[in-house]
C-alpha cells in the first residue's frame, strides 16, 4: 500500500496552495492515504456556524464516546480549517510535523 | 450541544386533523415553541435564501420543559403470569448467537428485579460466558458461570437449571455444529437459591432497574427459548432444542417460544401449554436464520422452522415513547404545505417538521409536491461518517460534522439510520419516525429534506401554487392520492419506494398524469412499511447496489411484507421503466453541468427550452457541488425499460474522478469507472409522453435542485424547470409521437 514519503514537503505546499483541489496524481495518493487513517481519533471538523465557523475536532476512540472539540483551533475560513486537518493527519501518518516550517523546508 | 429536541406522532397530517408533539429537554426547564411554514431551509449566510413564515397557532409561546428518556435496545417481554410466578425448580434454555459476547453483562432469558435482587437471569457475564444469576429477594444472590467465553458469531445452546430441593444451580453451554473449529461444551454448578421476581419474563435484556442502570441488552440472535419445570437432563434439553415446538414427549414445558410465528408483527407466540405470549420492544430484526439454517431456502416463509431467530441489538429503537408536550388542531383552512414546530431554549433551536395536505377530498392546487418522507426516514439520524472508515474516500471530502452529529455520537439511544451499522456490525434494517430526528430539519446540510426546500423556495419564488403529499399518502392511497393533480413534482432524491408506491405512481403516469422527477437516484430500493409496526421503515439491501454495508445472506426478505428486498431494477419495475432514467453513478466532490443534445431540437421538446439558447450551458452553477448535474445521477437504458420514444434532451458533462459507476452498473471492476474517463457516467435529462395524454420529465440529478436558487432564482435551471412545469400544468393533452 502507498505510504507517504515524509520528505515530500513539496506536497504539503501544493495542498496548502489549493486545499480544495484538484490535486496532482501524487498529492491525490497522499490525500487518499490521509483519508484512510484509522477512524478512531481521526482529526475532523465541526461546522459550528454555517459558512462562518469551523472547529477542529477528534473522532472518539469508540462508538458512543463524545467527539472532542479542540477549542483553540477555530477557523473563520473553511480552507484554513482543511489545511489544519491535513497538517494533523500528515503528522499522524508520517510521524513528522507538517507545520509551516516543514512546508517551507 | 442540543438542549431541546422533539418529534411528532405523524408526519402526514391533514388540514382539520391533529398532530401531537413530544418534546424533551437537555437542561432547560422551559422552551419556546412556534409554528412555522418551511419555505427554504438553506441557512448559508451568504445566500440569503432562508425563509420561514411564523404562523399563529395556539401552542406558540413558552412551555415547561422536561427531560424525556429513551430506553433503546430491543427485547421481548412476556407479561407476568401465574405459571412464571410459581416457578421453583426449573430449566431454562435457548440457542444463542452472540455478536458481542465480550461487551459486558447481557440478558438472554431473565425474570429479574434489582433492589432487592430477585429472580433468575440466564445471561452472558462480564467474561463473555454463559451464566446464571439467581436472587431470593432476601439479600442472597448467587451466580454460576461456565467461565469460558462464547465464540462470537457461532451458535451455542445455553441452558441453566435451578434445583430448589438441593439449593444448587447450574449452567451449560454447548456449541452448535462447527466442523472446522473446536469449541468445547462447558458446564458448572454452585449453591444458589431463587425466588420468582415480580417482573415480566424478558428475552435479550434485563428488566431495567427502577432508578438508573441499563437493561443490559444482548447483541445477537436468540432461537427457540424454552422454560421447563424441574431440572432437565442434557438429553432432554437437547431434544427440546431440536424440536420446533414441544410435543407430548417433552416433559414439564412451561413455555416454548417460536419466533418464526408473528414475523412482521410485535407478537411473540408461545407454543407451550400456558400461552405465555409476548411482544417485541424496539423492533428487533425478525425473519432471521436460526441455528439450523441449511441454506436450502432463502425465504423465511418457505422454511419457518429454519428461521426461528430474532436478531436483537442494544441500539434498536422503535417508539421513544415520550409524553405529549402539546398538540395542534390544524385549522381546516391552513394551506397545504411543509410546516414545523420550531423549538427554542437556552440558545439552542430545533425543528419538528410535518406535512399538511388539504382536507380530505379536496385539492387546493393543480400541482402536488410529493415529499419523499420515506427517504427522509431512511436517512434519519445518519451516522455513516461516524462509523465508516472509507466514508471520506467515498465522498471525496474531509469529514465536516454538524453539532447535531456531535450530539448523536454521544447519544446512541436516539437510534440509527438505514445507512448505518449496529454496535455489533450488523446492518440497520429499521428506521423509526417516532423519535427525534436531528437531520430532517431546516438549517441542516443540503441533503434529503433540506435539499428539497430549495424546490419549495423555488416554487414560492415563481408563484406556483402547490399542495403537499407524502410518501405515506401515496403508499396508503396509491394513484388515487395523485389523480386529482394535473402534475406531480418529486423532491431531489425520492430513493425509497414501497410496492404500493411504485404501482401507484406507475398508474398515475399511465392514466394521463404528468410527473416531473426533479431529482436523482430515485425509485431505487424497495422498502416496506406496515400498520402492524407503525412509524417504521424497513429495508433489506439484497444483492448489490450502493448498499453502504452488506446484507446478511439468507435474510433478503422484508419481514413487514414478506417481499424480496433490494433494487427495483431487479424487482420488475426498474426506474428506467417508470421515469426513463435510473442511477448510474455517484460523486459528491464536484458536480457537472448539462449540454443540450440533438434531441432537444425535436419540436416535441421545444417547450422545454423556450428562452434557452441552443448552445447555452445549463447549470454550471449551484449550491450542491457547484453544478446542476451531480451527487447521484441517472441515465437512460432501453434494456431496463426506457421508453423507445423518450428524448434525451440534455446530457451532463464535467464530472469528477471521484464520480464513479454504481456497483449495479458494472460486471467487473476496472480502472475507467470514473466521471473523467467513462462515458456512462452522465445524467440524461429525459422527456417522454404517455398514451393517456400525460408525460414524464426527468432531470436525473440530485444536484439540480441546488441550482434552482442561483442568482435570485433567475437562471437557466430555473427557467427550464419553469418551462416544463407550465406545460405540464396545461390541460392540453400530450400527443404520442408517431411510431
Amino acid at each position: 500500500m502507498y505510504e507517504i514519503d515524509p520528505a515530500r514537503t513539496d506536497l504539503i505546499r501544493e495542498f496548502e496552495a489549493k486545499p480544495g483541489g484538484p490535486y496532482s496524481a501524487e498529492l491525490t495518493l497522499v490525500v487518499n492515504r490521509l483519508r484512510l487513517l484509522p477512524l478512531a481519533e481521526r482529526h475532523v471538523l465541526v461546522c459550528r456556524k454555517r459558512g462562518r465557523e469551523w472547529v477542529l475536532a477528534k473522532m472518539p476512540p469508540r462508538r458512543g464516546a463524545p467527539v472532542a472539540l479542540i477549542e483553540d483551533h477555530v477557523f473563520a475560513d473553511y480552507a484554513d480549517a482543511v489545511r489544519e486537518v491535513f497538517r494533523r493527519r500528515w503528522s499522524a501518518a508520517t510521524g513528522r510535523g507538517a507545520g509551516r516550517g516543514a512546508a517551507e523546508g | 450541544m442540543k438542549k431541546i429536541l422533539g418529534y411528532c406522532d405523524d408526519w402526514s397530517a391533514v388540514a382539520g386533523g391533529r398532530v401531537a408533539f413530544k418534546i424533551g429537554a437537555y437542561g432547560p426547564d422551559r422552551f419556546e415553541a412556534a409554528l412555522v411554514r418551511v419555505v427554504c431551509g438553506d441557512d448559508h449566510p451568504d445566500r440569503g435564501l432562508f425563509h420561514e413564515e411564523e404562523i399563529d397557532a395556539p401552542f406558540n409561546g413558552w412551555h415547561a420543559a422536561a427531560a424525556q428518556p429513551i430506553d433503546a435496545g430491543s427485547r421481548v417481554i412476556v407479561p407476568e403470569a401465574p405459571a412464571l410466578a410459581g416457578l421453583e425448580s426449573f430449566t431454562v434454555q435457548a440457542w444463542v448467537f452472540p455478536t458481542t459476547p465480550l461487551k459486558g453483562e447481557q440478558g438472554l432469558v431473565t425474570q429479574w428485579r434489582d433492589d432487592p435482587a430477585t429472580g433468575f437471569a440466564l445471561m452472558i457475564d462480564a467474561c463473555g460466558a454463559a451464566a446464571l444469576r439467581v436472587g431470593d429477594g432476601a439479600g442472597r444472590v448467587a451466580a454460576v458461570s461456565t467461565g469460558a467465553p462464547l465464540a462470537e458469531r457461532r451458535w451455542w445452546l445455553v441452558s441453566a437449571w435451578v434445583d430448589a430441593a438441593s439449593g444448587r444451580i447450574g449452567v451449560r453451554q454447548t456449541p452448535g455444529a462447527t466442523p472446522l473449529e473446536r469449541h468445547e461444551a462447558t458446564e458448572s454448578a454452585a449453591d444458589g437459591v431463587f425466588a420468582p421476581a415480580p417482573a415480566p419474563l424478558v428475552f435479550a435484556a434485563f428488566t431495567p432497574p427502577r432508578v438508573g442502570g441499563s437493561a443490559r441488552c444482548f447483541n445477537g440472535k436468540i432461537d427457540r427459548p424454552r422454560l421447563c419445570a424441574g431440572v432437565r437432563s442434557t438429553a432432554e434439553v437437547d431434544a427440546l432444542a431440536s424440536s420446533p415446538a414441544p410435543t407430548s414427549a417433552h416433559e414439564g414445558v412451561v413455555g416454548a417460544w417460536d419466533f418464526a410465528q408473528g414475523i412482521g408483527t410485535r407478537e411473540v407466540r408461545d407454543t407451550g401449554p400456558n400461552a405465555l405470549h409476548g411482544e417485541t420492544v424496539n423492533a428487533p430484526s425478525r425473519g432471521c436464520k436460526g441455528h439450523n439454517w441449511s441454506g436450502r431456502e432463502q425465504n423465511f416463509a418457505h422454511a419457518p422452522q429454519e428461521y426461528g431467530a430474532i436478531h436483537f441489538h442494544e441500539d434498536d429503537l422503535h417508539d421513544a415513547g415520550w409524553e405529549t408536550s402539546f398538540a395542534y388542531d390544524i385549522p381546516p383552512d391552513l394551506p397545504s404545505g411543509v410546516y414545523a414546530a420550531r423549538l427554542r431554549a437556552d440558545g439552542d433551536q430545533s425543528y419538528v417538521p410535518f406535512f399538511v395536505r388539504p382536507p380530505k377530498g379536496r385539492t387546493t392546487a393543480k400541482l402536488a409536491f410529493l415529499a419523499s418522507t420515506l427517504t427522509y426516514l431512511a436517512y434519519a439520524n445518519y451516522h455513516w461518517h461516524h462509523h465508516e472508515p472509507f466514508a471520506e474516500a467515498t465522498e471525496g471530502f474531509w469529514t465536516t460534522l454538524e453539532p447535531t452529529d456531535v450530539f448523536l455520537q454521544a447519544h446512541p439511544e436516539f437510534g440509527l439510520s438505514t445507512y448505518d451499522t449496529h454496535a455489533d456490525g450488523s446492518g440497520v434494517r429499521f428506521s423509526s419516525r417516532l423519535r427525534p430526528i436531528l437531520n430532517m430539519a431546516p438549517r441542516t446540510p443540503l441533503w434529503s429534506f433540506n435539499a428539497d426546500t430549495h424546490i419549495l423556495g423555488w416554487l414560492e419564488s415563481q408563484g406556483i401554487a402547490y399542495d403537499v403529499l407524502t410518501d405515506e399518502d401515496l403508499h396508503r392511497e396509491g394513484a388515487a392520492a395523485l389523480a386529482p393533480y394535473r402534475a406531480v413534482l418529486t423532491g431531489s432524491h425520492p430513493e425509497y419506494y414501497t410496492t404500493p408506491m411504485m404501482e401507484g405512481l406507475q398508474r398515475y403516469i399511465a392514466d394521463r398524469g404528468r410527473l416531473v422527477y426533479l431529482g436523482g437516484n430515485g425509485f431505487i430500493w424497495r422498502c416496506a412499511v406496515s400498520d402492524a409496526m407503525p412509524g417504521l421503515l424497513e429495508l433489506r439491501r439484497a444483492e448489490d447496489g450502493i448498499r453502504y454495508r452488506g446484507e446478511e445472506p439468507g435474510e433478503y426478505h422484508l419481514e413487514l411484507t414478506g417481499e424480496y428486498g433490494g433494487l427495483w431494477r431487479r424487482l420488475g419495475l426498474p426506474p428506467q421503466a417508470l421515469v426513463g432514467v435510473g442511477t448510474v453513478a455517484v460523486g459528491f466532490d464536484r458536480s457537472g453541468f448539462f449540454r443540450r443534445t440533438a434531441d432537444s431540437e425535436d419540436p416535441r421538446a421545444a417547450f422545454i427550452f423556450e428562452g434557452i439558447g441552443r448552445d447555452e450551458i445549463i447549470g454550471d452553477f449551484g449550491f450542491v457541488g457547484g453544478g446542476a448535474a451531480g451527487s447521484e445521477i441517472d441515465a437512460t437504458d432501453p434494456v431496463l425499460g426506457t421508453p423507445a420514444h423518450a428524448l434525451v434532451v440534455a446530457r451532463s458533462e464535467g464530472h469528477s474522478a471521484n464520480t464513479l459507476l454504481c456497483p449495479d452498473e458494472i460486471g467487473f471492476t476496472n480502472t475507467v469507472m470514473d466521471g473523467v474517463q467513462n462515458p456512462r457516467v452522465r445524467a440524461d435529462m429525459t422527456f417522454f409522453e404517455t398514451p393517456g395524454g400525460g408525460a414524464v420529465f426527468s432531470v436525473g440529478s440530485i444536484a439540480w435542485a441546488g441550482s434552482l436558487p442561483h442568482h435570485g432564482y433567475d437562471n437557466t435551471v430555473s427557467r427550464l424547470t419553469l418551462n416544463v412545469l407550465r406545460r405540464f400544468l396545461d390541460e392540453t393533452p400530450f400527443d404520442m409521437p408517431p411510431t
